[in-house]
């Protein structure tokens, strides 16, 4: 009943599949109701920015997926060897030689290679799996994950591996890229756990990333609780998302077929709640910003908290110069509203 | 964020353009700057695609690695930037003068000038320290010779992306840092991230400030990342074609290098604060003794700092943080309104002033004069809480009590320090009743140093002593750059 509300929503068009990154996206801003029901929905949420008039660049650039379709090409060649190598030495247990690949990404076999993924890791089975077909409910959906990811089972648990093409030089990466794949393994770890159960999947996964300025990996390992807890609850928050899809107006739609002022009105029907980490998470970010101009949001949490917390910016600049009075609660952030205006009225004008 | 620079963002976006968060200019900006904007390989570990730099707004001059995955070709770039780079540094090895140090026990040297190096943005300086790390093992003999500039290069970026780090150095700046110091848009700080949008709503011309923003995130980025849509439609065939990527690249940049002399110019115009002056002082003694290490050894920063020197580096950059904080509120009354709307500092009229105040209880008799401050803003000291005036910043006040009089506050301070040798002050050097005064707990003041042993004595727990520096081994030298 759901799925098929969801489905209408979307029209005729094919449903985008989820990934690590999309679900990491969206735990990003977890309140966010209307990229909750076009994700769970499947929309495409860049041709709808486009069509509604405010196109997002979300794009990749073909060297970034070249170089690391390479790199991990060179990880998985002659049967993982250097993989398996790296991974002994980063998790201090010999990985035995055993390796399956479950095939290319393709959506004729999805549910063919979600169920051989199923038999083959709780089975003796491999230690190394190459593209395993995992399974996650965000939204109160069931979505299929496609890591590019290899569960290793060391020690008799697995663990998730992650494979990256920036770089670790003198033991130091970029710290925003590093958390980025600190997210996305977890979501393979709940995404693993929920076939295996807890008790079999670490929350240690392997990063390899090349070393220094070559092209030869090197392997550490991330623990992940933290992003696993997180992202849990997130998960849950966002369960209540079909319940939501249900209450809207019938002939709601997000066709793309559809006239771009239609589709404008239509995402106007979901409630945002847009925040400058959009930009980059988001391809409605563009629409969703112009649609918040004038909020204190817009500007950024550290900003809104500074400003007391206050919604809009006409409201803050009104308290700030007295013309309107305190709501309840708000005596205390208009007084040093007040404040500020008067310092800053004082030291410019000097 | 302060509420009052948060303030500040809110009237921009009701003015449609930035407002100031500063009175005065807190970097020193050079008379001839070299301004550099590289663009790195999307996906490769600090690979150089291209850079426009210069000293002349007029004539950028472009190094292209026109096959970035090329060794050759990259360390031919890494020798021409060199040509750039260490050749602006050692054209201010001229002239120098002697500072006392030590009391006036011994005298220093150091240069008139210094090189001051503008990258767009933070990734910009973390560009050339990757690739100062990438250049500076380099060695110009055995099996992986390089061209001499090379390893001077990646001294050379290393020390001046460490130098980066300093709060208050100037001689690399990060464009978009420094505009934003002074200035606060109407928009989010991710968006003040990207130099065209940020200088859209400083400088919006006849355009609104959002509307200059827009437009302005059409530009190609400011770097060190390319626009992947133009990695794929124009870059990528082009490379597979075997063509010259020269002037699509050139089409890349040369919106950044306008927008680069633009920051530049408006920084330019701002009157400069007082204490600019003796922070670029600072920074021509730490180029002058770069240049010195460079004549003694030369050898090469390390890989990672000692256990030793990285804690005292840490202190030091603390201390240097929390001076640098002071001097920018002492040179502007705009910074100094922020400590006061947190308490930090209080701005009132003397109500009371005891000039000529001898406290003769100790072995010798002291001029102590005492005030009292009568304040309408918070107060955040006690009593025993060591003030500044910075009318008078070597005055010591010290808070004997303070007392809520009415709305008010009464704050009764005792001085020291600043008045002259005698038991009668100075004329002038004790503020008079009726005078407006500002105290705050701000110091410049060096804090006193933390404790740390010898680095040949640094404990096992922490790595032992460090291996004394070392000419690069053959190993670093030959380390592989794919
Ligand atoms: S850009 Fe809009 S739809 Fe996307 S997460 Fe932000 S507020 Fe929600």
């Amino acid at each position: 009943m759901t799925d098929a509300v969801l489905d209408r929503l979307r029209g005729p068009g094919p449903a985008r599949r989820h990934n690590a990154r999309t679900i990491a996206a969206l735990t990003a801003n977890p309140g966010c109701t209307r990229r909750a029901v076009l994700d769970a929905a499947g929309v495409d949420k860049q041709g709808l920015a486009e069509r509604a008039g405010h196109p997002a660049p979300f794009g990749q650039s073909g060297f970034a997926l070249s170089r690391g379709n390479a790199f991990e090409a060179q990880l998985k060649a002659d049967s993982g060897r250097l993989l398996r190598e790296l991974l002994a030495g980063a998790l201090g247990h010999d990985v035995p030689e055993s390796y399956a690949d479950l095939g290319a990404d393709d959506d004729a076999t999805l549910t063919a290679r979600h169920a051989a993924t199923a038999e083959l890791l709780t089975g003796a089975g491999a230690a190394l799996v190459d593209h395993p077909l995992l399974s996650l409910d965000v939204a109160g959906r069931t979505v299929f994950l496609e890591p590019d990811l290899v569960a290793a089972r060391v020690g008799g648990r697995f663990h998730v591996v992650e494979i990256k093409s920036f770089a670790i030089v003198d033991g130091q990466a970029d710290s925003a890229k590093v958390s980025a794949a600190a997210v996305q393994a977890a979501v393979y770890v709940l995404a693993l756990r929920r076939l295996l159960g807890d008790d079999l999947v670490s929350h240690d996964v392997v990063l390899v990333c090349p070393e220094n300025f070559a092209f030869r990996p090197t392997a550490v390992v991330l623990d992940v609780r933290k992003q696993l807890g997180t992202l849990t609850r997130q998960l849950r928050r966002l369960a209540g998302v079909s319940a939501l899809a249900a209450d809207l107006p019938p002939g709601l739609s997000f066709d793309l077929a559809l006239p771009g002022a239609e589709l404008a009105a239509a995402v106007a029907r979901l409630t945002a709640r847009y925040a400058p980490e959009c930009l980059s998470a988001c391809e409605l970010a563009y629409l969703c910003r112009h649609e918040a101009t004038g909020t204190t949001a817009a500007l950024g949490r550290p900003v809104r908290e500074a400003l007391g917390g206050v919604d809009t910016i006409g409201e803050v600049l009104e308290l700030a110069s007295g013309a309107r009075a305190p709501g309840p609660g708000q005596e205390e952030a208009a007084a040093l509203l007040r404040a500020a205006a008067r310092l800053r009225a004082a030291a410019v004008g000097l | 964020m302060s509420t009052l620079t948060a303030l500040a963002r809110a009237e921009a976006v009701a003015a449609g353009r930035a407002q100031p968060i500063a009175t005065v200019r807190h970097l020193h900006v050079h008379p001839d700057p070299l301004v550099l904007v590289p663009v790195v390989m999307a996906g490769e570990p600090n690979a150089p695609l291209a850079a426009l730099a210069g000293r002349d707004r007029a004539a950028p001059r472009l190094l292209v690695v026109a096959q970035p995955r090329n060794r050759d070709l990259r360390f031919a770039f890494a020798a021409e930037l060199a040509e750039i780079v260490v050749g602006y540094a050692e054209s201010h090895i001229g002239p120098s003068e002697a500072v006392a140090v030590d009391r006036g026990r011994d005298v220093r040297h150091r240069y008139l000038d210094a090189p001051q190096v503008w990258v767009p943005n933070p990734g910009g300086v973390d560009f050339l320290r990757l690739f100062g790390r990438s250049t500076r093992f380099r060695r110009t003999d055995g099996d992986h010779p390089v061209p001499p500039a090379v390893p001077l290069l990646g001294r050379w970026l290393t020390f001046l992306a460490t130098q980066a780090e300093v709060p208050g150095s100037a001689l690399l700046v990060a464009a978009t840092q420094a505009l934003a110091l002074h200035w606060a848009t109407g928009q989010s700080s991710a968006e003040d991230a990207q130099l065209g949008a940020l200088l859209g709503w400083i400088d919006p011309g006849p355009l609104t400030g959002p509307e200059a923003a827009r437009r302005a995130e059409q530009l190609p980025p400011a770097g060190p990342a390319t626009d992947p849509d133009f990695d794929n439609r124009v870059l990528a065939p082009l490379l597979s074609a075997g063509a010259d990527p020269a002037d699509a690249l050139r089409d890349q940049l040369l919106p950044t290098w306008d927008l680069m002399w633009r920051a530049v110019d408006l920084l330019r115009a701002l009157p400069p604060g007082a204490r600019v002056a003796g922070r670029w002082d600072a920074d021509r003694d730490a180029f002058s003794g770069y240049v010195a290490h460079l004549r003694d050894t030369g050898t090469p920063q390390p890989r990672r700092d000692s256990a030793v020197a990285a804690a005292a580096r840490l202190h030091r950059l603390e201390n240097v943080q929390a001076r640098y904080a002071a001097q920018r509120a002492f040179d502007d009354p705009l910074v100094m309104a922020e400590h006061r709307l947190t308490g930090e500092a209080f701005e009132g009229v003397v109500t009371h002033a005891k000039a000529d105040r001898v406290d003769d209880t100790g072995k010798r008799p002291v001029l102590r004069p005492r005030l009292i401050v009568r304040t309408a803003e918070p107060v955040r000291a006690s009593a025993g809480t060591a003030l500044t005036c910075p009318d008078r910043p070597s005055q010591k006040a010290t808070v004997i009590s303070v007392t809520p009089a009415g709305d008010e506050t009464d704050v009764l301070l005792e001085l020291s320090g600043g008045m002259g040798r005698k038991l009668v002050a100075e004329p002038g050097s004790v503020p008079a009743v009726g005078d407006t005064v500002l105290y705050t707990t701000l110091t410049e003041a060096y804090r006193p140093g933390g404790a740390f042993p010898e680095p040949d004595r640094t404990p096992w727990t922490h790595g032992g002593p460090p291996a004394p520096p070392a000419q690069p081994t053959p190993a670093e030298a030959a380390e592989e750059w794919a």
